[in-house]
């Protein structure tokens, strides 16, 4: 059994070997998975009752047989399914996702050109949907079953609860339109000369180029629809939190600690929250599906040049290349989110067993 | 014969809790864990701390250092080289707490964090006394203690983490972490009772070794009278939250003035003895909530009377022991077992 | 003394029934109200053009009126019966779809077993919400169609539970001793494993029920759902996105919204706290 020193993490050496065999058998799987993706991200397209020749000729022409034949052919859609399919994925692996009937510019292009904002986005959303349910969770937990546990959980509920593209809609009109205290849409004023983009990441652009006025501008458009984005996980996590640490209070090493000497915020952070690490790791990339859901209504809702609203105006629109394209990329960053939690837990809990 | 306690009694000792009540408020009232605790213990002793699970020992000894769960109620005095310790600052314990006065626990792996190393809990422990310590320091202090708990290769164990030791070993390393700061005062709750026999000894030797070395006081609570009798200077038997009888530990094993005291004895299995021959006290210690009137043995108490039912006795000085039994004084003489003296509770043949 | 007593036990409530769980139902009685008898307690016709437009709440509009006039609340009232109805439809097929499919995948195993339990992978690894939209893009825009598009993104979610637990049953003695006994396989599953399955099928079942509303509403927010001039809140919220200086379109939709997930999630909290104590504690 060499395999069973490594698997308890001996030590750090074999600690290393057993991540690394982890991580290449998921990096065997992945591609028959992203496969999967691929493929049933095409087939939905295939089942379709609308045509999708009408995102490409207008209503008029659509009477025309020899425009219609025209661009049927143009576009590849005279062609039977299964050549259609293995062209697609033929194109997919030289990275041609097919080009956008609506903006009639590749979607790699077009996604490449929207992805950082969206990131930008939910990252900021992630962060403060983290921070806030830690600390809902953290002061649920501690001042369990009094008013404070009462008000958390009455917060989680609601973010749980409420319908983001509303809440967006009405952050917007009270904070933007009636106290004017934050700018409304876009990710910045459109009278300032946006900063030459390097990372994509407005704020990040912004700092890089020396442009203190524009990188306020950007954090404050970042703002609402972060909060809005953010608050909408901030409830599931800060529930867990709460759950985890209540158990994990209970535990004698927390009493070992306070015998030691040890203050109340040291015993709560440092002991009893660093044993709740993974689960807390696991449910904040499980929120990313969330996010990636929750992306697409608020960059609608705040006009977010990202890939969520480059996704609506797609579905919208019946533009099949743009749906797929984004289709698979969501799942593509779902299964990369998921790897990088696998070794995350390895980082946080020594004991971790990888099977 | 019989004469009250003195007021004066331990005043000079370096724990002494005097009428410690510790409560926990239920949907009936409040609940009594611990009745009106007295204890001491001197510099350089060993102080046993007997009797069965829920009887309110370690209770009493958390509670006197602050760490009682949040519904608890305390009241009473606990006072540390004369500093009352109850309604103190919680700051000013947490500075007591971990540098003069420590604790271990039974259960070592639950003990210790498992997702620190075991370095970092005992750095933890010196860095909370002495903010100013290297980590250089701090690292040569860690491996001087464990060697000093006698853990091989303490190099190599400094960075593993608990789920990598034994149980004997994690034991060690408690000790370790609770002498960090050379304390006055150790308390083990039940430091062996988690731990293989063979174990058992080493670690009860290394605390007898250490509190000679170190100039310990140590207050040594268990179930297990066996672990007294081998260890400890003097001993206090508790029953329902209060001590029934205390003495210096050879008076006690000789002629015990409280008839919980003589059960527990004879309920101590000895090599001669075939197991079912082995005494135990009949019935089952009270309920938190259901304390019985009077002496709270009295219902498994062989030698009840009526005003046993219904007079709770106060504790007494009989020769050298200190008792809370009505006839502590005028109990039949010991003979090492309950045979004789209580044929119908004693083991039959 | 005795008659105390009996009058203390009789208004005792159950156990289940936390005040979280009996707030909650009440609001879910209330818009099942609605959804039941929406002509009753709308004040005016959701379809109806009451002239003026944009108009602010007022005794007559309580909400105010849209763009075309309409009245709000009235259309709020009638949106209960394009959103609860479908979520529910939605919730009992894929709980009938996904626990069939993972109760054959836990039962039988093999190769259809594998095919199943691939699909579910496959399907579970993409984010729902753009699922949902490319399924729903491709059937074309229509409430019956999101429900199908809901239903393709919720049924892998009980294959995996329902499989689970039937591998868990299934060890389980009584069944080894039906299978000793010669009971064929339909009333082995039937019989002696389903019956032993459905609770935390059903918990998390009417938890999802919010979910499944709220998704509803978002895709009919952003037009792959309930078409004009139904009165759906996604849709209605969308009206008032147009026209953003008329808050009160967007406010009682919006409210509506938020009750209903809220009962439902009020409702499912009780549930977990009571069958999953260790969850809240």
């Amino acid at each position: 059994m060499p395999n069973d020193r490594s698997r308890r993490g001996g030590n750090r050496g074999t600690l290393g070997k057993a991540m690394l065999n982890y991580i290449l058998r998921r990096g065997i799987a992945m591609p028959f998975i992203l496969l999967g993706i691929v493929t049933m991200a095409f087939l939905l397209t295939t089942v379709t009752k609308g045509d999708p020749l009408t995102a490409v000729v207008s209503e008029q022409q659509m009477n025309n047989p020899e425009i219609v034949a025209a661009a049927r052919q143009r576009w590849g859609l005279d062609r039977p399914l299964p050549e259609r399919y293995l062209i697609y994925v033929g194109n997919l692996l030289r990275g041609d996702m097919g080009t956008s009937f609506v903006t009639r510019r590749p979607v790699s292009t077009d996604l490449v050109a929207r992805l950082p904002a969206t990131f930008e986005l939910v990252l900021a959303a992630m962060i403060i949907g983290s921070v806030v349910g830690i600390l809902f969770g953290l002061l649920a937990a501690y001042y369990r079953d009094t008013a404070i546990d009462q008000v958390a959980r009455l917060f989680s509920l609601f973010g749980s609860s409420v319908p983001i593209f509303w809440m967006g809609l009405a952050l917007l009109f009270v904070f933007s339109v009636y106290f004017q205290v934050l700018p409304g849409l876009g990710r910045i004023d459109p009278r300032m000369s946006p900063p030459p983009v390097i990372t994509g990441f407005m704020t990040i652009d912004t700092l890089l180029a020396g442009d203190m006025t524009a990188f306020r501008d950007a954090l404050a458009h970042l703002v609402l629809p972060s909060f809005v984005l953010g608050w909408t996980v901030a409830g599931t996590i800060s529930r867990l939190v709460r759950a985890n640490m209540l158990e994990v209070m209970e535990r004698e090493f927390i009493l070992t600690a306070r015998a030691k000497g040890a203050g109340e915020i040291r015993v709560v952070l440092r002991h009893a929250f660093r044993n709740i690490l993974v689960p807390v790791l696991t449910v904040i990339s499980y929120s990313f599906a969330y996010l990636i859901t929750g992306a697409v209504l608020t960059e609608s809702v705040f006009a977010w040049p990202g890939v969520g609203s480059y996704a609506v105006t797609a579905a919208r629109s019946l533009d099949f290349p743009a749906i797929i394209g984004v289709t698979i990329v969501g799942g593509v960053m779902f299964l990369i989110t998921n790897l990088l939690t696998d070794i995350a837990y390895v980082l946080a809990n020594p004991r971790v067993r990888l099977n | 014969m019989t004469a009250p306690i003195a007021e004066a009694d331990g005043v000079d000792a370096l724990l002494r809790i005097r009428d410690l009540n510790v409560g926990f408020s239920g949907r009936n009232g409040t609940l009594p864990a611990v009745r009106g605790l007295d204890l001491h213990v001197s510099r350089g002793e060993v102080l046993g701390v007997v009797g069965e699970s829920g009887s309110g020992k370690s209770l009493g000894m958390l509670a006197s250092l602050g760490l009682q769960a949040r519904n608890a109620l305390v009241s009473g005095s606990v006072r540390f080289k004369g500093q009352e310790l109850i309604g103190r600052p919680r700051r000013e314990l947490r500075a007591l707490r971990g540098a003069q006065i420590s604790m271990i626990f039974q259960d070592p792996l639950s003990s210790l964090n498992p997702v620190m190393t075991v370095g970092d809990q005992i750095r933890e422990a010196l860095y909370l006394h002495n903010r100013q310590m290297t980590k250089q320091k701090a690292t040569q202090r860690v491996l001087d203690l464990l060697r000093l708990v006698a853990i091989p290769q303490p190099q190599g164990r400094i960075n593993q983490y608990p789920h990598e030791f034994s149980g004997g070993m994690r034991q060690r390393v408690m000790i370790a972490m609770a002498v960090a700061n050379d304390p006055e005062l150790l308390v083990a709750d039940e430091p062996t009772t988690a731990l293989d026999v063979t174990v058992q000894a080493q670690i009860m030797l290394m605390l007898r070794d250490l509190k000679d070395k170190l100039g310990l006081a140590l207050v040594l609570i268990t179930h297990d009278l066996g672990v007294v009798a081998g260890h400890a200077d003097r001993v206090a038997v508790i029953y329902a939250g209060r001590v029934v009888e205390e003495a210096a530990v050879r008076e006690l094993f000789a002629d015990p003035r409280h008839p919980y005291t003589r059960g527990l004895i004879a309920s101590i299995p000895k090599l001669t003895m075939s197991e079912d021959k082995l005494y135990s006290i009949p019935g089952a210690p009270p309920m938190l909530g259901a304390l019985p009137g009077g002496c709270a043995f009295h219902p498994r108490c062989a030698y009840a009377q009526d005003v046993c039912r219904k007079v709770e006795p106060p504790t007494h000085r009989v020769g050298t022991h200190k008792s809370a039994c009505h006839f502590a004084a005028s109990l039949p003489a010991w003979n090492g077992g309950l045979g004789a003296a209580a044929p119908e509770n004693g083991a039959n043949d | 003394m005795a008659l105390v007593q009996t009058t203390r036990t009789r208004f005792q409530l159950p156990d289940w029934a936390t005040p979280t769980f009996i707030v909650g139902g009440l609001v879910v009685l209330a818009w099942l109200a609605a959804t039941a008898f929406p002509y009753w307690l709308a004040p005016h016709d959701p379809l109806e053009l009451a002239g003026r437009r944009l108009q602010g709440p007022s005794a007559n509009y309580l909400l105010g009126t849209d763009a075309l006039g309409r009245d709000v609340f009235s259309r709020m009232i009638h949106g209960a019966r394009h959103s609860l109805p479908i979520a529910l439809i939605v919730v009992t097929s894929a709980v009938v779809i996904g626990a069939g499919a993972g109760a054959i995948a836990g039962y039988r195993g093999g190769l259809i077993g594998a095919a199943i339990m691939r699909l579910v992978d496959i399907t579970l690894s993409f984010p729902p919400m753009l699922l949902a939209m490319a399924v729903a893009a491709s059937l074309g825009p229509g409430l019956g169609n999101a429900g199908i598009a809901m239903v393709v993104v919720w049924w892998p979610v009980y294959a995996r539970l329902m499989r689970a637990q039937v591998l868990e049953v299934r060890e389980r003695e009584h069944v080894e001793a039906a299978v000793a006994a010669g009971a064929g396989h339909f009333r082995i599953l039937t019989k002696h494993i389903l019956p032993l399955c459905w609770t935390p099928i059903l918990i998390s079942a009417t938890m999802d029920i919010g979910q499944v509303i709220l998704l509803a509403a978002s895709l009919s927010f952003i037009g792959l759902g309930a078409t004009p001039p139904t009165p759906e809140w996604g849709a209605m919220i969308s009206d008032g996105a147009t026209y953003f200086y008329s808050w009160w379109i967007a406010f009682g939709p919006g409210m509506a919204i938020l009750t209903v997930v809220l009962g439902f999630n009020f409702i499912g909290d009780g549930l977990r706290d009571y069958f999953d104590p260790r969850s809240s504690k």
